[in-house]
């Protein structure tokens, strides 16, 4: 627990941090997501390719989507583009910069997703078994064009009674899968060197102005967070005083119609106070029924 | 637990030892890609040499960029070498240490993926099963096969269920074969590098000793500076969020005790606190102002100059404060040290 507690803490640290951590939780569970996923082909002619690329670009699609959700940050920098102007002007350099970095964030799941299947390999075999060439495959070379779609279509089902010990659906299913491993490691590779660049030549251009749009969208982000607590301690106080007025008014209505006469002695006030002369049960349900029908004004001046 | 923290906290403690924290951690990384890679040779004459060597070579140049680019050094490298003259002067020795501390340690997780690939030899025996010496292990004298009909039957050794090669050369005899290669080339490779790693540690005290102790001074100088300035804008921005919001409201209810002309009332004693908390906004129709203004007219970022003679020249420009003075606390010692 306590071994939790600190890496959250470190998370917690700022809000860098944080959306660092939401992107790789997100990671993993795109991975995990994969993993338990139970992939299931449906070997016919059409349906493969719809099935295979779906599963293949559906999904990252919805991943973003989440990632840019979970993303405290793009609510902040929707307000900070759509605020009308007025005394403090807008910089669209921060605003530029803020959303390149939500976006990056929010592509890391997808792309995980994506490299993935390319590795695993299922998808392709299964979108693609139907476009192979089938001269290059013994089994498939002598079989007539009608029938040959349906073959292909079954190779990526490997219990169908045709094709159970085929060793041409096997030679296939090898070649989609290197081909499906080939696609997975260049794009893994683009990715990374894409990255690399970026890093590298990115103090080339703009520093200075790379390190102001950094600094003013960490403000705006700070500015936000201490603004809403400012706001919950200041509610916190005003339902403080409202209620304590609204009770102060309900002891003054209960007197006025009781006429109870001030008690002597000094030692029962402390505990009167702190029951603001509400001290029976018809009391206290007149107080929660006033609570509910009559709530007081929202005005403690 | 405390073990764990303190193994934690020595890991955050400087730049150079949370690297060696993330080098370990891609090397561990690295063994269980492969492991969890699901291994595919495609048995296919020309395709096998591509697959087989591509998975030994290609993972390994993208662990060694990922080891650069999750380092933070790299951009403070890439800063350090672009930004102008000034009054500082620059030292390529500092350059070149740093560039060399990341290079090592990211070399440390490709190196680990090419010996473990070799030392499990399904790699190399994908890659160079067309190229086993049929006259030595096999059977020369087999009904002669045109040549590339003996390079697809030798393209399937690495796929048990469909090799049909039985008579020209024993699957088990080619696989032995080659993976006896793989792992020598294997153990070499890391006895390799081992020593190489032996030497420049080991030699590096013998040439410019003095030149190397204070290139690693100043590299880690130039870490620790450029991250306590990043703590401190972060501490500012947190300052003068508090102090602009602080103002913000102030002068929402010094406006709107203007607009209604109000006498301020005397608040009892006992509450005062509270009182000032409220930042003087009571009712509902207040603070809806206040939130509306919030969003369509923030307060601009220029912190009104304090009413005390602090002489900080922070947001001194001469200007009068637009709002009547209100008696304010010290708040001058958040932002008069920056």
């Amino acid at each position: 627990m306590d071994r939790f507690r600190m890496i959250f803490q470190y998370f917690q640290s700022n809000s860098e941090s944080v959306m660092n951590g939401i992107c790789g939780l997100l990671a993993l569970a795109s991975v995990k997501m994969y993993t338990s996923f139970d992939f299931s082909c449906p070997c016919l002619p059409l349906y493969n390719m719809a099935y295979g690329l779906g599963i293949m670009f559906i999904p990252p699609i919805i991943l973003f989507l989440c990632g840019l959700i979970l993303n405290r940050q793009s609510l902040v920098m929707l307000e900070e583009w759509r605020r009308p102007a007025g005394p403090r002007k807008k910089d669209l350099a921060v605003i530029r910069y803020m959303c390149s970095s939500i976006v990056q964030r929010a592509m890391v799941a997808p792309v995980v997703w994506i490299v993935v299947t390319l590795l695993d390999g299922k998808c392709l075999i299964c979108a693609f078994s139907g476009s192979v060439d089938p001269e290059k495959f013994v089994g498939f070379a002598n079989v007539s064009t009608a029938q040959v779609q349906q073959l292909l279509a079954k190779v990526p089902c490997k219990d169908d009674e045709l094709m159970r010990n085929s060793t041409s659906r096997k030679a296939v299913s090898r070649y989609l899968r290197c081909w499906s491993q080939a696609l997975g490691w260049s794009v893994l590779l683009i990715l990374i060197i894409a990255a690399f660049l970026a890093r590298w030549l990115r103090p080339c251009f703009n520093q200075a102005t790379l390190l102001q749009a950094r600094h003013w969208s960490n403000y705006i982000d700070i500015e936000q967070k201490i603004f809403e607590e400012t706001c919950c301690e200041h509610s916190r106080l005003f339902a403080h005083k409202c209620i304590l007025h609204f009770f102060e008014s309900m002891q003054q209505e209960i007197k006025l119609h009781s006429f109870i006469l001030p008690r002597e002695g000094e030692e029962a006030e402390g505990e009167e106070d702190l029951l603001r002369g509400i001290t029976d049960q018809d009391q206290v349900n007149k107080l929660l029924k006033t609570w509910y029908c009559e709530k007081p004004p929202l005005d403690v001046s | 637990m405390d073990k764990f923290r303190m193994i934690f906290q020595f890991f955050q403690s400087n730049q150079e030892s949370f690297m060696n924290g993330i080098c370990g951690i891609m090397a561990l990384a690295s063994t269980q890609m492969y492991s969890a890679f699901d291994f595919n040779c495609p048995c296919l004459p020309h395709y096998n040499l591509a697959y087989g060597l591509g998975i030994l070579l290609v993972p390994p140049f993208i662990l060694f960029l990922l080891g650069f680019v999750l380092n933070n050094n790299i951009s403070m490298l890439a800063e350090e070498w672009r930004r102008p003259q000034g009054r500082r002067g620059k030292d390529p020795s500092v350059l070149r240490y740093m560039f060399c501390s990341m290079a090592q340690r990211a070399m440390i997780a490709p190196v680990v993926w090419v010996s473990v690939t070799l030392l499990d030899g399904k790699c190399i025996t994908c890659a160079f099963c067309t190229s086993v010496p049929v006259e030595t292990l096999g059977n020369a004298s087999h009904p002669r096969l045109s040549q590339g009909e003996i390079q697809r039957v030798l393209a399937r050794i690495p796929c048990k269920e469909i090799y049909n090669g039985q008579q020209l050369i024993a699957n088990e005899v080619a696989v032995r074969y080659l993976r006896c290669i793989s792992q020598a080339l294997g153990w070499c490779f890391v006895l390799l590098m081992t020593t190489l790693a032996f030497l420049v540690r080991s030699l590096r005290p013998c040439f410019s000793q003095a030149a190397f102790l204070k290139s690693r001074y100043w590299s880690h100088y130039i870490d620790i500076e450029r991250k306590l300035f990043d703590e401190t804008c972060a501490e500012h921005a947190r300052s003068f969020a508090k102090v602009c919001i602080q103002q913000f409201f102030e002068g929402m209810s010094t406006d709107l005790v203007a607009a209604r002309c109000h006498l301020p009332r005397n608040a009892p004693a006992g509450a005062g606190e509270a009182a000032e908390k409220l930042l003087g906004i009571t009712d509902q129709g207040t603070m809806n102002m206040a939130l509306k203004s919030w969003h369509r007219c923030k307060p601009p970022l220029h912190l009104h100059p304090p009413a005390l003679p602090t002489g900080n020249g922070w947001a001194g420009e001469g200007q009068p404060p637009p709002h009547p003075s209100v008696p304010r606390r010290q708040r001058a010692a958040y932002y008069s040290w920056v």
